[in-house]
């Protein structure tokens, strides 16, 4: 079985003003149902590596694997269909469509990918809700909620397609205590019972240990994984 | 992605947005209704000049010229004899100013396919005689019929009733201009001097107003048969033959083979009256130029408010992208935005163009010069509105294109890393 997530040689450089390397020879695998926190001190580069693996961002050497598929010289209608398909995305802040409601919001990746009729992604996204406990939400608009409430919409909303692996960013550095460990036990319980994938980058070292898996980096390189 | 996904979310942004929305597309509206407006205003007025000339010149006439013969028979023989010809101020000889043939001529041409019908007439210089003075003037011998037919001579008659011609003997109707001169009323007798110097006594049955104040001062209408008798020649003296063809534009190529084919003169319609095509073509160029000014900008307003959407939006734009939203679905809804913009502003400004329009239809206009003209003249012509259906949705597209690229372009990495 191929690993949900595969780096070989990533190096990235920033150009402007000077050159600086800011990811030097990333090698690491993540195996599916792995919960894997990317640790670090502010600059190390571990945000830099997750939109390098989360595709969004092309500019670098080393080939990334994504489920066993080399994501080397994909156009960019190619690469949005494999986020869309592959990957569930939990932002620090939660990107929420104001003119949507909470329902929509979570559907609007599922309508994406076209593979459910309608009523199927609608039934799916109020399955999704209920496992977050917000299905009372569904038809609020986002601006109607708490922060903790969003930021479950938006793992909603990651769910929404299956994806084989969800990359979080500082999913809960905007978020109070009580609500950082609701959402932290949402990912545990994800990781476990329902086997799913996660790659999230943190600096809260409390988060972190929490966690299945720690990569650990520092200026750019990977110091324990 | 599914078409129906893209418009959902352009209608949501549109509506988060509702009054930008409806401003710029106000702007639309108001750009399509001043150009449907304009150019069927425009355009009604070129048709009724056109109408005032053009509908009352025939297609192409047929006639005799009186003028000096251009192998002068000294000329034959000059070239071999090494001579040279001195003389001077050569002079047409007696010719005569009737058609050839004229009869057989129109039955001929009754025949042809071309041809939506003939209308003979037959010119006579006089003078009206008001006592003392004499009026320069010319009589047209029409046949009534053929010439209500062909060139709507009864809405030219301002008093009385055409058809009389026919019927009372010895009858005219006089120019609106010539009577004025004359003092006369309808039932009067006036009294004409022929060129060749006979005097003939004819009775006004109705005034005839152009538009044209030259022609209304001289011109007057007989029948054939009156003026054939005024001038004391035969049944068959015609001076012109008028044709109006089904096809304009064919004119100017029957006229030369008609000239050829029964050894007259021709003249073609657009040759006599060049200046008219010319004028209308710049009217109308003003009226597009007007037009399309108006429409940049109203581009120029959907340009600035999809380009603040777009700021606005930007975390939407990111969000989507991160999600699997290609760029190409990006520019896909806003230029779904701009589009609906134009044709929602597009299909109101061609309602209320039309509205307006009709308004202006309504607006009483009388002039002395135009006697038939009682409102604003206004063209319904569907190809304006054709036009500027199709001028909203492409400068909407046009204006929706470059923010909409510049939306597809956003790197989400940069936004999202960003906060």
């Amino acid at each position: 079985m191929s690993p949900s997530l595969e780096a070989k040689f990533i190096q990235k450089e920033f150009h402007d003003p000077v050159t600086i390397q800011v990811l030097k020879d990333i090698n690491f695998k993540i195996n599916k149902g792995e919960f894997v926190s990317l640790t670090g001190k502010s600059g190390c580069g571990k945000s830099t590596l997750l939109y390098i693996l989360s595709t969004m961002d092309t500019d670098y050497s080393g080939e990334l694997f994504i489920d066993g598929i080399s994501m080397h010289n994909k156009t960019e209608n190619e690469l949005a269909r494999i986020r869309n398909e592959k990957i569930g995305f939990v932002f620090q802040f939660h990107y929420l469509l104001n003119e949507f409601s909470v329902l929509k919001n979570v559907m609007l990746p599922g309508l994406k990918l076209n593979k459910y009729t309608e009523e199927e992604i609608e039934h799916r996204a109020l399955e999704k809700l209920k496992i977050l406990g917000i299905e009372n939400e569904a038809l609020k608009l986002p601006n109607q909620l708490s922060g903790g409430q969003k930021q479950r919409v938006a793992i909603a909303r990651s769910l929404i397609n299956d994806p084989l692996i969800i990359m979080g960013d500082e999913p809960t550095g905007n978020l109070d205590k009580k609500n950082s460990v609701i959402v932290f036990d949402i990912f545990k319980e994800l990781a476990h019972s329902l086997k799913q994938t996660l790659l999230i980058v943190t600096h809260d070292q409390e988060f972190a240990n929490n966690c299945d898996r720690i990569i650990e980096m520092e200026d750019g390189k990977i110091i324990s994984s | 992605m599914k078409i129906n996904l893209g418009f959902e979310i352009a209608k949501s942004l549109l509506l988060a947005r509702w009054k930008q929305t409806l401003v710029a597309a106000i702007g639309v509206t108001f750009s399509i209704t001043m150009f449907i407006t304009l150019l069927g205003f425009m355009n009604g007025l070129n048709e009724l000049l056109d109408g005032l000339i053009l509908n009352r010149t025939p297609h192409i006439r047929l006639y005799n010229e009186i003028k000096p013969s251009e192998n002068q028979p000294i000329n034959i023989g000059s070239d071999s004899l090494k001579e040279y010809n001195f003389i001077h101020s050569i002079k047409p000889n007696g010719g005569r100013l009737s058609i050839y043939n004229a009869i057989p001529i129109i039955s001929k041409l009754k025949e042809d396919n071309n041809i939506l019908g003939i209308a003979p007439k037959l010119s006579a210089q006089v003078f009206y005689n008001v006592g003392e003075t004499d009026l320069n003037g010319v009589i047209n011998g029409i046949n009534v019929n053929d010439e209500q037919k062909l060139f709507a001579f009864d809405t030219y008659v301002t008093k009385g009733n055409c058809n009389d011609l026919n019927v009372v003997p010895n009858s005219i109707i006089l120019g609106k201009g010539a009577a004025d001169k004359m003092l006369t009323n309808i039932g009067d007798i006036i009294q004409v001097t022929t060129s060749k110097g006979e005097r003939v006594k004819l009775k006004v049955i109705g005034f005839f107003q152009s538009g044209i104040q030259d022609i209304d001062k001289i011109q007057s209408y007989c029948s054939i048969e009156t003026t054939q008798k005024l001038l004391g020649v035969t049944s068959n003296y015609i001076t012109d033959i008028q044709i109006k063809l089904k096809d304009l534009t064919k004119a100017p190529k029957l006229a030369k083979y008609y000239s050829k084919l029964f050894q007259v003169e021709a003249i073609d319609i657009q040759t006599a009256n060049a200046q008219f095509e010319t004028g209308s073509s710049i009217r109308t160029l003003i009226s597009y130029a007007v037009g399309i000014t108006l429409l940049i900008v109203a581009g120029f307003g959907i340009y600035n408010i999809l380009n603040m959407m777009i700021y606005e939006k930007m975390d939407s734009i990111a969000i989507l992208k991160a999600t699997g939203f290609s760029g190409k679905d990006v520019k896909g809804i806003f230029i779904t935005i701009a589009l609906s913009i134009g044709i929602f502003g597009g299909f109101f400004g061609l309602l209320f163009g039309f509205g307006l329009t009709s308004i202006i239809d309504q607006i009483p206009f009388n002039t002395p010069a135009l006697p038939t003209i009682k409102t604003y003249p206004v063209s319904y012509n569907p190809f304006y509105y054709m036009i500027g259906g199709l001028f909203s949705i492409a400068t909407t597209y046009l204006a929706g294109l470059f923010p909409a690229k510049k939306a597809s372009k956003i790197d989400p990495v940069i936004i999202i890393r960003g906060k």
